[in-house]
């Protein structure tokens, strides 16, 4: 067993046993209940803040976009707009595009070399689809759990627990989006582990996150689906805190439900001083949100270097001669 | 390299990691992989640091005693420089979308080639020094120690990257491995840790103009070289100007295209495009022996380096009082004009924005740095019918365009050469898809590493270029592979020698003026290169394509 993902899982065996003694054995509910979470969403907070501002101090020296298209020339050549973008809005639709459908990673493929040889490059969409199935099933569990820190749920969150909850199987109704995120961080993990390439590169920092997130998802369909838990509790535990008069309510909620928030409380806590950050960063990548008009308009670097340079007269006073002898006109005649 | 045949060499190429982590796995320097140690006096020629004899293959530097010291301090103030650097430093998630579209890993099947891995080595030394999670946890954190073997690690691998950008394409972070390499390069250029294919070249630049170190009446005395057999094969004579004060435009393009078949067939080109424009036009260009080199090494050793060698190009715009520039078919040199130049030096105010003058055409998109390519300013003359041409003259060719990785991963330029070649050319077949265009590959010997001795790594990295003009070559009997950059036109016919013989290099403009009907040529028997085109193919591309058996099929 590869010592990267062994670490990360023992990690966060060690972080379930943790809450879990801490809750069934010490008591500590107000703990992992209100102290930790209120501290790692501190953290999370003031911590991404602090990484985007320091990436933000770093200025932009060049304007280096990478050009994935036709770029605007003559007239009759048709530039594309989107992947080589001339303007701003060209710019904003490839930041969305890039943010809200991983559009590079849409290109990937695979290359093989086979007979003859000829080697082939095949359209390899598994990572992509399963990336954005992960982090939009993420996200609408993430809207999902809004209920929990609402009085009362607007509409649109109530349609889309019904759109979530469609298939209505089961009872209470198997949550899709809760299921999608355990398939993809699992699908995710297993193409960490299997793919000798992915396995060679990964880190521990690679696997920690995606045994926490399905952590994250596995206690919460526990909480949902088996184990069960006091809803009602729950409530109004995540009302107080969101209304800032934390208390842990009477009666067990059950240990689950406070490994689960120990689960998110690390996420956060950890997110700022991680790979996660790409949150932030693919926002503010040089390579992408600039416009490709660098030979319309001047970037300016703000610390463009004074430098030492060989001039034209210096190189006429090493080469007059030659240049007269050759007949190529001088500024000063021998 | 002559003794290891395509066949063994593919054989040797091993997609699968070895079972050691790539932190654990020491790197060897091989011969044949890596490009001699800068020379002293050409790193002394721009004052870099530390210029001294040293060889990579001995396991002393010589390094300053505080190595350590400046590599760090090096890396602090380019983190505080570079967003690039930050932003790409922070936050890749080791997704592997890289890792096999870069050449060099497909070529030589070496992990540390994988872009992310290339990264990661630079990568884990920042999490030592500059991160919290990389000092408490270490080698948990995927942080490591900076060590001499790491340097060494380093060197080996940062020149093994040709900065092409391919991988930056598939990153869903856009994280570009050529400004990773640009970072590791300037670091090791402050312990003089150049190799000499670049630091001479750029002293070369420096002080006489150009990278091949031509002096000015030479480089005279091998422009009317061409000019005689230009004369030989159309009858026409030639006269280029150079460092004529008040022409309209100052032309600059790489010395190699002087300097080497088959690039000098398409300074010829130009020579005789230039000719053309004057005879019928009046366009007046000249030539400068002082900005004699479009290309720039510098862009290989630090951005510093490259601004002092790029502002040559308008220094000597001003000098002259020409009205704006106009660059030649290079690779690397556009990538630093269309991205670095006007930021560097500019602005050009005292340039004009740029205006074909024969077709009236605004360039708009060059307004500021007033710099066009030669192939957007052809295309512009084709598209106006101000050249006569006659492709038939082209018909013994079978081309297809190899996009040069700096015209399509800095630039987009695409369709304006691709425009020009089927003008000029009858037969024109595109590679397949996923190896053209934004997702073009390398020759192999992009960055400066289109030494001699490393040629191995070079025909390693040119495989995937090669195999994709093989395969159009056993479609479509593909003969001739067109391309915009004077590396290419250096470093593609070996490499087509190796992998696809009988493929030729040819730059663009000479395909244009083998169909360029001179004012008062004799009737033309023969090309640029002397070769036959009497021998006309009575084949039409549509029927070639449907031509059932094909050799190869």
């Amino acid at each position: 067993m590869n010592e990267k993902y062994l670490y990360s899982l023992m990690a966060v065996i060690a972080l379930f046993l943790v809450a879990y003694a801490g809750v069934e054995a010490v008591g500590l509910q107000w703990l992992f209940g209100i102290i930790i979470p209120y501290l790692a969403l501190i953290t999370f907070i003031v911590g991404f803040v602090m990484r985007v501002n320091d990436w933000a101090r770093s200025p932009v020296p060049f304007a280096i976009p990478t050009t994935c298209g036709q770029q605007e020339s003559l007239p009759w050549i048709k530039p594309s707009k989107i992947d080589n973008p001339f303007s701003t809005g060209g710019v904003i639709i490839r930041m969305i595009l890039e943010i809200l459908l991983f559009r590079s990673l849409f290109r990937n493929t695979t290359c093989k070399i086979n007979e003859g040889p000829r080697i082939s490059y095949v359209w390899e969409k598994w990572l992509w689809l399963f990336s954005l199935a992960f982090h939009y099933s993420f996200l609408v569990v993430l809207v999902r759990h809004l209920r929990f820190f609402l009085e009362h749920v607007p509409v649109c969150f109530k349609v889309l627990d019904k759109v979530d909850g469609f298939l209505q199987i089961g009872l209470p109704g198997v949550m899709l989006s809760g299921v999608v995120l355990l398939a993809a961080a699992m699908f995710l993990l297993l193409r960490r582990i299997l793919n000798s390439q992915v396995r060679y590169f990964s880190l521990a920092a690679d696997f920690f996150p995606l045994f926490l997130i399905i952590g994250i998802a596995v206690s919460g369909i526990m909480m949902r689906y088996f184990t069960k838990v006091d809803i009602v509790g729950v409530k109004e535990l995540t009302m107080g805190l969101v209304t800032f008069h934390p208390h842990i309510p009477d009666g067990s909620i059950g240990a689950i439900f406070y490994v689960h928030v120990f689960f998110v409380s690390v996420l956060l806590a950890y997110f700022p001083f991680s790979k996660l950050m790409h949150l932030g960063g693919v926002f503010l990548s040089p390579t992408r949100n600039l416009r490709c008009n660098t030979r319309a308009h001047r970037h300016i670097n703000p610390w463009n270097p004074k430098v030492k340079v060989h001039t034209y007269a210096e190189y006429e006073d090493d080469f007059r001669e030659k240049m007269i002898g050759a007949g190529l006109p001088v500024e000063k005649e021998l | 390299m002559a003794d290891l045949k395509p066949d063994e060499l593919i054989a040797r190429t091993n997609f699968t990691p070895p079972r050691t982590g790539w932190m654990d796995t020491p790197t060897v320097i091989r011969e044949g992989m890596f490009c001699y140690a800068a020379k002293p006096k050409s790193v002394a020629t721009l004052d870099l640091p530390y210029p001294r004899e040293w060889n990579p293959l001995d396991d002393d530097w010589k390094l300053p005693e505080n190595w350590k010291e400046i590599i760090i301090e090096g890396m602090k103030d380019r983190l505080e420089r570079f967003r690039t650097f930050k932003i790409f430093m922070d936050i890749c998630v080791r997704c592997g979308a890289c890792a096999d579209k870069c050449h060099f890993f497909i070529g030589t099947g070496d992990p540390k080639n994988m872009p992310v891995v290339r990264a990661e080595l630079l990568r884990s030394i920042y999490r030592n020094e500059f991160t919290k999670a990389g000092k408490i946890l270490g080698k948990i954190a995927g942080a490591r120690e900076l060590t001499l073997d790491v340097l060494k690690e380093w060197w080996y691998y940062f020149f093994q990257c040709s900065e092409c950008r391919r991988c930056s394409v598939f990153c869903p972070y856009g994280i570009d491995t050529a400004e990773i390499t640009m970072m590791g390069r300037e670091l090791l250029n402050l312990l003089g840790l150049n190799i000499d294919w670049i630091a001479t070249p750029v002293a070369n630049c420096y002080m006489t103009g150009n990278h091949m170190g031509i002096q000015p009446q030479a480089f005279v005395d091998m422009l009317d070289f061409f000019a005689d057999e230009i004369e030989d094969t159309t009858g026409v004579r030639v006269h280029p100007t150079y460092n004529k004060k008040g022409a309209d435009i100052l032309f600059t393009t790489p010395s190699g295209d002087v300097f080497g078949d088959p690039g000098t067939y398409t300074a010829m080109g130009y020579m005789i495009l230039f000719h053309y424009l004057k005879e019928r036009y009046g366009l007046d260009v000249t030539w400068s022996t002082f900005n004699s080199e479009g290309g720039n090494f510098g862009l290989f050793t630090s951005n510093e380096v490259m601004k002092r060698l790029n502002i040559k190009m308008y220094a000597e715009a001003k000098r002259l009082g020409v009205k704006w520039i106009l660059g030649g078919e290079c690779g690397h040199m556009w990538r630093a004009i269309n991205q670095y130049m006007d930021t560097m030096n500019g602005p050009a105010d005292f340039l004009e924005e740029p205006v074909n003058p024969i077709t009236g055409t605004k360039f708009e998109n060059a307004k500021s740095t007033k710099m066009v390519h030669i192939v957007e300013f052809t295309a512009d003359l084709i598209k106006h019918n101000k050249l006569e041409l006659d492709p038939s003259r082209n018909d013994n060719l079978k081309v297809t365009f190899h996009d040069s990785c700096n015209p399509a991963r800095g630039m987009g330029m695409f369709d304006e050469p691709r425009y020009v070649i089927k003008k000029v050319c009858k037969h024109f077949y595109d590679m397949p898809r996923n190896c053209i265009r934004e997702q073009t590959f390398c020759c192999g010997s992009g960055s400066g590493l289109n030494a001699s001795e490393d040629m191995e790594l070079r025909l390693s990295g040119g495989l995937p270029r090669a195999n994709a003009v093989k395969y159009v070559q056993e479609k479509h009997g593909v003969n001739m592979l067109a391309c915009i950059c004077a590396i290419d036109r250096a470093v593609l016919p070996p490499l087509m020698g190796y992998w696809v013989p009988e493929v030729d290099v040819t730059g663009i403009h000479e395909l244009v003026t083998n169909a360029l009907v001179i004012p008062g040529e004799k009737e033309k028997t023969v090309n640029l290169r002397g070769e036959d085109i009497l021998n006309k193919d009575e084949v039409g591309p549509e029927e070639y394509y449907t031509r059932p058996d094909f050799s190869g099929r």
